[in-house]
């Protein structure tokens, strides 16, 4: 399962690449302008995806040995 | 003396006492005073990582970069996030070989790595010349956090002289435990104050956070998205990539690592920091709540919006615990910063000139090299103008062109040979002390370049020139490296 970890480019796509797809302030998004709803949404999708990692890397069990 | 006195005079106080009795119980050799004795769990080393990233810089320099410039500020939530990515799978192999090894500094890691002691004084040198404006803006912060929130009652001057002789003091006695468990009450508290802040203050002056930016949406119209030109999309990009490689290549930050128990306790932390990042975006809500507030600052002022608009709210005694809170976002870093400057000296400088120093002499050195510094960086804040926000951001392209070297390192064949890494560093330190001395731009260099490209980041210049430098450099020692044994090789081969 170490492949798991190519996941880790996303949140570079996201946060790099993405802001020149969603480079507006409408449509708001939870009162948020819509540039930074796309951010946050991506720093919670981040979190999650490092979780997915952490928890499939057998690294992780290796050190717990 | 002032309500608002009472409790920056308390949290300055708190610091200095949890940061004594933090020592308690522990025998302070080089190894407990700088690494905590490599035991911190996930929490210490969680809180380490986010002290040093919550500093002044974010506090002031968060709400007021969104209250004077709005949507740019967005970078500075991105590039934390990114670095913490990195972090997953940069961090564990730095952490493994330098416990393996006995490591205490960032520069004993390049020492090590590429067994050259020449590449060790150039990394401190680059470290200490970066590290320095670093601890000059806390001191500034916290000179304008005291002088704000107590109305004037404490001159910026005064503010600034007991702010680094408590952090000195508490440096000396109980080195990274001081900060570890000063930064407890810190976190806990900018928490607290930032959230209320971020929350309330929109609901106050416009009814909620949606009013808000509609409100700021008219008055100001593309406020809160990237310009066409200037702070662009271009320019967002590269800076966010510049800066999130550069994240950890700052020496206490570096530093940091090693106090880490295990592995699995720096992978945890790349789930959690990038959500306790979000923080700053309660920091941005204020900066864009004064917005409209308290129009009118510009320069280096808007770093004073927080402050103003706190000011302009709330009575004198809360406004004591915001700029507590503030004070202590000034100590916790500036700490970090004061021993990281002092290992490198004593551990990487004068052990590389005096090869009979023992542990303990370093070890009584260090101490004794933090006054020092404090008093240097309190001479620099002093005299210092607005050139300070250029210093920080040459600090950071300073640090970035450690990370080739770095991450080459990590591979289990390393290309880059150790005149290679030495020759790369130098060339990206070059590049960027020309870009800042003579002020030349993008725009400058290539005018060629379509408009929205010349936006990018003169930190990427730098850093490529540094990874061109370190590979041609590389290619050619390993060669006549080569050429040279295989000259040897056939010299014996006659032989037999």
């Amino acid at each position: 399962m170490r492949s798991i970890r190519w996941l880790a480019v996303l949140p570079f796509i996201g946060l790099i690449i993405g802001p020149f797809f969603v480079n507006r302030p409408t449509p708001f998004v939870l009162g948020l302008p819509f540039l930074l709803a796309w951010i946050v949404a991506w720093i919670l999708l981040t979190s999650l995806i490092m979780a997915v990692i952490y928890w499939f890397d057998p690294a992780n069990q290796e050190d717990a040995n | 003396m002032n309500v608002a006195l009472l409790f920056i005079a308390a949290a300055a106080l708190l610091a200095l006492g949890v940061g004594f009795l933090a020592r308690r119980g522990k025998d302070m050799d080089l190894e407990q005073w700088t690494v905590g004795g490599r035991g911190f769990g996930a929490l210490f080393v969680f809180l380490l990582m986010a002290g040093e990233i919550y500093t002044t810089f974010t506090f002031l320099g968060g709400s007021g970069f969104a209250y004077g410039k709005g949507a740019p500020a967005y970078y500075i939530l991105c590039y934390g996030t990114l670095a913490y990515v990195i972090s997953y799978f940069m961090l564990p192999p730095i952490w493994r070989y330098a416990t393996e090894n006995g490591l205490y500094s960032q520069s004993d890691f390049f020492v090590r790595k590429y067994a050259s002691s020449t590449l060790g004084v150039v990394v401190s040198l680059v470290g200490i010349v970066a590290l320095v404006p670093y601890l000059v803006l806390q001191l500034k912060g916290l000179g304008i956090i005291v002088e704000i929130a107590a109305y004037g009652a404490i001159s910026s001057t005064l503010a600034i002289w007991i702010g680094a002789a408590i952090v000195a003091a508490y440096v000396m006695v109980s080195g990274v435990h001081g900060s570890a468990w000063t930064s407890v009450a810190k976190d806990a508290m900018i928490l607290v104050i930032v959230v209320f802040l971020g929350l309330y203050l929109p609901y106050r002056y416009y009814g909620g956070l949606g009013p808000m930016f509609e409100a700021i949406e008219q008055a100001k119209p593309g406020f809160t998205a990237l310009s066409p030109h200037g702070n662009s999309l271009w320019w967002f990009a590269s800076t966010v990539l510049l800066t999130a490689l550069g994240f950890y290549m700052w020496p206490h930050t570096f530093g940091s690592i090693y106090t880490a128990k295990a592995a699995r306790v720096i992978r945890k932390n790349a789930i959690v920091l990038p959500l306790y990042q979000l923080i700053l975006l309660f920091v941005f809500f204020v900066g864009f709540a004064a917005t409209l507030q308290v129009p009118g600052l510009s320069g280096p002022d808007i770093d004073l919006a927080l402050f103003k608009l706190s000011a302009k709210t709330f009575d004198p005694w809360f406004v004591g615990v915001i700029g507590a809170t503030g004070v202590l976002t000034a100590l916790v870093p500036g700490s970090m910063i004061l021993m990281a400057a002092a290992t490198l000296l004593a551990n990487n400088l004068y052990r590389v000139a005096d090869a009979s120093a023992d542990d303990v002499r370093v070890s009584r050195l260090a101490k004794l090299l933090v006054p020092v510094l404090a008093l240097i960086a309190v001479g620099f804040t002093l005299r210092g103008g607005q050139t300070i926000v250029a210093l920080l951001l040459m600090g950071y392209s300073l640090v970035t062109q450690l990370f080739p070297a770095l991450v080459l390192s990590l591979a289990r064949h390393n290309v880059a040979t150790r005149e290679g890494a030495v020759a790369g560093i130098l060339a990206g330190v070059a590049t960027v002390v020309v870009i800042g001395l003579t002020g030349v731009s993008m725009k400058s260099l290539f005018p060629w370049l379509p408009a929205a490209v010349q936006d990018i980041n003169v930190g990427i210049i730098a850093l490529a020139v540094n990874f061109a430098v370190l590979i041609g450099v590389s290619l050619a020692t390993r060669l006549a490296a080569e050429g040279a044994s295989s000259i040897f090789g056939q010299a014996r081969h006659t032989q037999h």
